[in-house]
């Protein structure tokens, strides 16, 4: 890897079934007591590919990433990182990462310049090596000329990037992400996205969980872990698939409870999801009109606005998919 | 692993020197904590209000009442002539003590007939009652001894005088014993908690999490973080060693060299014991207390600083064993007060390097457990 990263390329998957696998994760398992915090998951990560993590607080995100960052042992399974295996040599996975956690992990009493030397120095980062990739992650988080700011005194955009900057200062081939965008503004996140994209498109491979479904769509593939288990896996357009044969409608409403109540008894209608004053009906076949269901509702009194197809999000997709359980794995 | 020591400690440098409070805190505290004990802590009982009824009121009898009160321990509070007078100026509480000297006193003395005065002493404090009689008994004997001294006619060195002679410390001054409790008790608490509260403030904060990710030895993580505070405790035990030789006459008659590597041990003991409780606290205050219990009791009770340690019972004497602060102090009065050398000491300081060898032990295992 060199210092200067390439520019990004234009969103054009930069992984492939041709690329090396960089994350190899087999049948892990991890049990506290009786509890099975993380249950027989499978899944692999390539060479240069974002993937998103998604799931519930709780539902073993956490804990898996703790295993492949070498902090959890798996009670069984295998995860390779980086080639090296996690349970044999849980600190030389530590040298093939970048670690960045869902807490602000910087030293808030500290300037970024002496972050910056702090976590050059736990990496073993000296001389000129160190001065460019210093450089480096002034330029990637915008801090030129911030070098001496107190690192609490940063906006939340900043400190960040600056997170991430030293997360990747000794150059990792693998990069955990835990949550990396948790209360930061908008801008800020599609910022830190495009970050993400470009760490990617170098040939980097994030691993990424989050709460939001729509910083999602960023992730090259996806997988929904629920209560443990891995019960979606694909690009978001393929996870969009379990839609298909089963469309949504989307239902505007003055009363959105009671609207509900009444799609729910729908005969067409499988199930249905509160989407802000909206309500979603997941169909159970093709060919409804969405006049019907229209008419069929203002039959029982309520005042509808307005019915209409939408395209799948993939906050329906996880919804259904942890509705289900398990059984869409 | 030692770029690793090297990168902590600047940082932790960087951290304690931003943070203008907890160094200041860490440093000053510990001399002000001396000066309120030291003052307020004070066995020594002076400016008893001491009423007279002299009923002789000859030049012997004078001479004993200035003897009382040139003495610095007593205070002239007035005459009282009779009984009554005496018991409203005790009850009262404008006498603590009264000297009543019979009629014939001087005549008696000078006869070398047996006389007795009668000292009353105001029981309701029997710490200072207890005091004030021994110190009463001392003048007495002092001024009838003088005065046949000087008696024509007495033979000269027919009285067999007492001589008591104390060692070290010959005025008795409490404040000579309780220093070295002080500075004992003062470092123990500020060592112990400086150093759990800056490793659990990591764990509370997150950022140990994410240096846990780095391919960071625990041992040199901790080593890195607790150096800057050894130093810091020390000079704040050199700081209160320095006050107290001050403001307390604090003497120091043995070796500096010695007096500094007593302290080092002590030092590094407590900074085990803080490190072992950060890896059991969760969190800063949980460490806070922990702390504070561990280091403030046994050191002040069980340390031999105020109770002796040889009149507690069997049980509580062996608890004593394992107080860090029990050794330091015997090594530290050892070298100030009575300038001794290594071989009188050398058990206590070997104590002291056990203790230390075996809480950084402790916390070590602990601390590879939790980071793995």
């Amino acid at each position: 890897m060199t210092s200067a990263l390439p520019s990004p390329e234009p969103r054009a998957p930069s992984h492939g079934s041709s690329s090396p696998v960089a994350i190899d994760v087999r049948h892990l398992v991890r049990r506290f007591g009786a509890f099975v915090a993380v249950d027989d998951v499978s899944f692999d990560v390539r060479r240069g590919e974002i993937f998103g993590f998604l799931g519930a607080n709780g539902a073993g995100k956490s804990t898996t990433i703790r295993m492949l960052c070498g902090l959890l042992t798996p009670t069984s399974g295998t995860a390779l990182v980086g080639g090296v295996d996690v349970a044999r040599d849980p600190e030389g996975v530590k040298r093939q990462i970048g670690y960045m956690s869902q807490k602000f992990s910087l030293y808030e009493s500290l300037t970024v310049d002496q972050n910056i030397r702090f976590f050059g120095g736990v990496y073993g980062l000296t001389g000129e090596r160190f001065e460019a990739r210093r450089a480096f992650v002034l330029d990637m988080a915008g801090l030129r000329g911030r070098e001496h700011t107190i690192t609490k005194a940063l906006s939340g955009g900043w400190r960040q990037r600056l997170a991430l900057g030293c997360a990747v200062l000794h150059e990792p081939p693998i990069v955990f992400l835990d949550e990396p965008t948790g209360g930061v503004d908008p801008v800020s996140r599609r910022q830190f996205w495009d970050l993400i994209g470009t760490l990617a498109s170098s040939g980097v491979t994030v691993l990424v969980t989050t709460h939001y479904l729509d910083e999602a769509e960023h992730c090259h593939r996806l997988a929904i872990i629920h209560r443990g288990r891995l019960v979606a896996l694909g690009s978001a357009h393929e996870l969009k698939q379990v839609f298909a044969d089963r469309p949504i409608l989307e239902v505007q409403s003055a009363r959105p409870v009671e609207t509900m109540a009444a799609l729910e008894r729908h005969p067409d209608v499988e199930k249905t999801s509160i989407f802000g004053t909206a309500v979603h009906a997941v169909l159970r076949h093709r060919g409804v009109g969405a006049d019907a269901v229209a008419a069929a509702l203002r039959a029982d009194g309520l005042d509808i606005r307005d019915v209409a197809y939408v395209t799948p999000s993939l906050e329906d997709v996880f919804l259904d998919v942890v509705d289900r359980g398990g059984q869409a794995a | 692993m030692t770029a690793t020591i090297r990168a902590v400690m600047v940082k932790e440098i960087r951290q304690i020197a931003r943070d203008r409070r907890t160094l200041l805190i860490l440093l000053f505290i510990p001399a002000f904590f001396l000066l309120l004990y030291g003052y307020a802590l004070n066995f020594d009982i002076r400016h008893i209000r001491l009423a007279v009824d002299d009923r002789d009121n000859s030049s012997a009898s004078r001479a004993l009442v200035s003897a009382f009160v040139n003495s610095g321990y007593f205070e002239y509070a007035g005459p009282a002539h009779s009984g009554p007078e005496l018991d409203r100026l005790i009850d009262t509480n404008d006498a603590r003590a009264a000297l009543v000297i019979p009629d014939g006193y001087g005549r008696d003395l000078a006869r070398r007939v047996p006389v007795r005065v009668q000292v009353i002493v105001n029981g309701d404090n029997a710490n200072t009652a207890s005091a004030v009689v021994s110190y009463a008994g001392a003048i007495v004997a002092e001024a009838g001894a003088l005065l046949l001294a000087t008696v024509p006619g007495a033979p000269a060195g027919a009285v067999v005088g007492f001589e008591p002679r104390v060692w070290y410390n010959p005025q008795l001054r409490s404040t000579l014993f309780l220093v070295p409790g002080l500075i004992a008790y003062i470092s123990m608490i500020t060592a112990v908690i400086s150093t759990a509260m800056a490793v659990v403030r990591e764990k509370e904060r997150g950022t140990m999490e994410q240096i846990r990710m780095a391919p960071v030895d625990p041992m040199a993580f901790v080593l890195g973080k607790t150096l800057p505070y050894s130093v810091i405790a020390f000079a704040s035990a050199l700081l209160i060693i320095l006050v107290s030789m001050a403001l307390f006459d604090l003497p120091q008659r043995g070796s500096w060299w010695l007096l500094c590597l007593s302290i080092g041990l002590f030092l590094l003991g407590a900074q085990g014991q803080g490190l072992l409780i950060s890896t059991v606290a969760p969190t800063q205050q949980v460490a806070f207390q922990l702390a504070l219990l561990s280091s403030f009791l046994p050191t002040f009770i069980l340390s031999g600083f105020i109770f002796p340690i040889t009149s507690m019972p069997a049980a509580v004497q062996a608890i004593t064993y394992v107080v860090p602060a029990r050794y330091f102090l015997v090594a530290l009065r050892s070298v100030v007060l009575k300038g001794a050398d290594l071989l009188v000491f050398w058990q206590d300081l070997l104590a002291l390097a056990i203790f230390a060898g075996v809480v950084l032990n402790l916390a070590a295992l602990r601390l590879r457990r939790e980071w793995s």
